[in-house]
């Protein structure tokens, strides 16, 4: 296979991912506008109005219309796309949970932004947090190329015939969704091969075939249901690094379930996801030239969780600190840090472990905070009731 | 009723159903609370009640009232409340030994 050697596109990350739905050219895209997702449908609806796709574009009343009428198109059986943000995707949650119960592969970009209330447009992960139970497979981005690839590669991975499950692509509300950087776009020709064509395995269209989608399922069956369900998210862990493999031909580049980043011989790690990954690779970068042991885990796949990679990258490391952009109201800690701590749970020598909950409702994370978390866990590590401050505000004025 | 289940493994995913008309596989009879009983000597089979019940659960014979179908009659008692004679009489299911 040949690279392809394109100059880079100044591209917002919304912009990024609507130039790969471009390339995927679903047959069917129901939206609703609401910041800061709007990027996305307004670069693609101008595909759909320039003919650069056959797109049936369908203009809803609410999210949960447009995730009902994607799921609708979804079993008809064809390729199917929404987008959303913030009180979208809660208004969406009904029919979030009833398209991976009935497992059809919508792809969905989520442009990460805070819950209400009180109203707040900006960056953090309480929307797609709140929905990390509902079956979806959920991947984040740190930065406008990672967007574009994961939604083409979420398209093959929600298709694949062990896993049939839709898939969310996640990005930071404005840091990426509206930040522009130089993306590099692959060949259309050479993307569509890699994507090759959808064929459903029973499309409620099929006539000479007639099915039923969302029967009553009762005790009798609904659990073996779940059960399936299950098996299907995990099945991601087999079937993910074949289609990175495949897709590195492409992109030259290796996707794994996280990102390592000065681990070898990390004594302090920061484990975060998203664009503050960026930041914290800054961090670690100025650290390690004072002489300093630090590394860094990004998290890109949270659902089904890396659980034995991360028991690897942070085996001999001394201590952790576990940054959850959402917090987990009356839980010890945010979601991140409650999956990584149960992952250690296991192990003799495992590092200590602290959390802090930060970026809320859009507040900055810099590489000064980046700096903060790191003095204060290597003070961490020699003290022996660390445990009483475990859960950390990052920062909350006092 | 003792049909036996199948496993996570041996059925489609989803909750789909890819034969169509197995409804009748699903026996909603055990739904029932009351049972309908039909009484002969009432009836005009005016057939009220088979075009009433939303089960299709009243079967017929030449035009005129056969049985009630008890695999699948849910015991709403449509039938009984439609009949214009009371040839329908809606009795527990517990007075009944199967
Ligand atoms: S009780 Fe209801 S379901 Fe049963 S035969 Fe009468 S109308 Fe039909
Ligand atoms: S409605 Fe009553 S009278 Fe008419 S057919 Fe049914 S049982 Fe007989």
């Amino acid at each position: 296979m040949s690279k392809t050697k394109i100059d880079r596109t100044p591209l917002s990350g919304a912009e990024s991912v609507a130039q790969a739905m471009r390339q995927i050219n679903p047959e069917v895209v129901a939206a609703y506008p609401i910041t800061p997702q709007t990027g996305i449908m307004h670069a693609f609806t101008a595909f759909v109005n320039d003919g650069d796709v056959d797109t049936e574009m369908i203009r809803v009343e609410s999210e949960h219309s447009a995730m009902s009428a994607t799921l609708g198109a979804s079993a008809a059986g064809v390729r199917a796309i929404t987008a959303t943000s913030s009180n979208g995707l809660a208004l969406m949650h009904e029919i979030v949970y009833i398209a991976a119960s009935t497992r059809l592969p919508i792809v969905m970009p989520v442009v990460n932004r805070a819950l209400s209330g009180p109203i707040n447009i900006h960056c953090d992960h309480s929307d797609t947090m709140a929905e990390r139970d509902s079956g979806w497979v959920q991947i984040y981005c740190e930065n406008n190329q990672e967007a574009y690839e994961m939604t083409l590669l979420a398209i093959r991975l929600a298709e694949h015939k062990d896993i049939l499950l839709p898939v969310m692509v996640c990005q930071d509300g404005f840091i990426t969704s509206h930040g522009v950087e130089g993306v590099k776009l692959y060949k259309d020709s050479i993307v569509k091969k890699f994507l090759g064509k959808y064929k459903p395995k029973h499309p409620l269209l099929d006539t000479k075939n007639p099915i039923t989608i969302g029967p009553l399922d009762f005790y009798d069956y609904y659990f073996e249901h779940k059960r399936q369900q299950s098996e299907a998210i995990h099945n991601v862990r087999k079937v993910f690094p074949k289609l990175v493999k495949e897709f590195k031909k492409i992109s030259g580049k290796d996707y794994g379930f996280i990102e390592s980043y000065m681990m070898d011989d990390a004594k302090e790690a920061i484990v975060v996801m998203s664009s503050s990954a960026g930041t914290t690779k800054e961090v670690v970068d100025r650290l390690r030239k004072e002489g300093r042991k630090v590394g860094m885990v990004k998290i890109r796949m949270f659902r089904p969780f890396p659980i034995s990679e991360i028991k690897e990258v942070l085996k001999g490391v001394d201590i952790v600190a576990v940054l959850d952009r959402v917090e987990s109201f009356g839980a010890v800690g945010g979601p991140l840090f409650n999956e990584i701590r149960s992952s250690l749970y296991d192990y003799n020598n495992k590092p200590k472990i602290v959390n802090y909950v930060f970026g809320l409702g859009g507040r900055s994370y810099t590489p000064e905070l980046g700096r903060q978390v790191f003095d204060e866990i290597s003070k961490d590590k020699n003290s022996k009731d660390y445990e009483h401050n475990l859960v950390r505000y990052l920062v909350v004025r006092n | 009723m003792s049909k036996k289940l199948k496993n996570w493994k041996e059925i489609p995913i989803g909750g789909l159903i890819v034969e169509p008309g197995n409804s009748k596989e699903y026996l909603t009879g055990d739904w029932r609370t009351f049972r309908p009983v039909h009484i002969p000597e009432k009836c005009i089979n005016c057939m009220i009640c088979w075009v009433n019940c939303p089960d299709s659960s009243i079967l017929s014979k030449n035009g005129n009232f056969d049985k009630f179908d008890y695999d699948h009659c849910k015991g709403c008692g449509i039938c009984a409340n439609s009949c214009p004679v009371k040839a329908i009489e809606m009795k527990p299911e517990v007075d009944f030994d199967e």
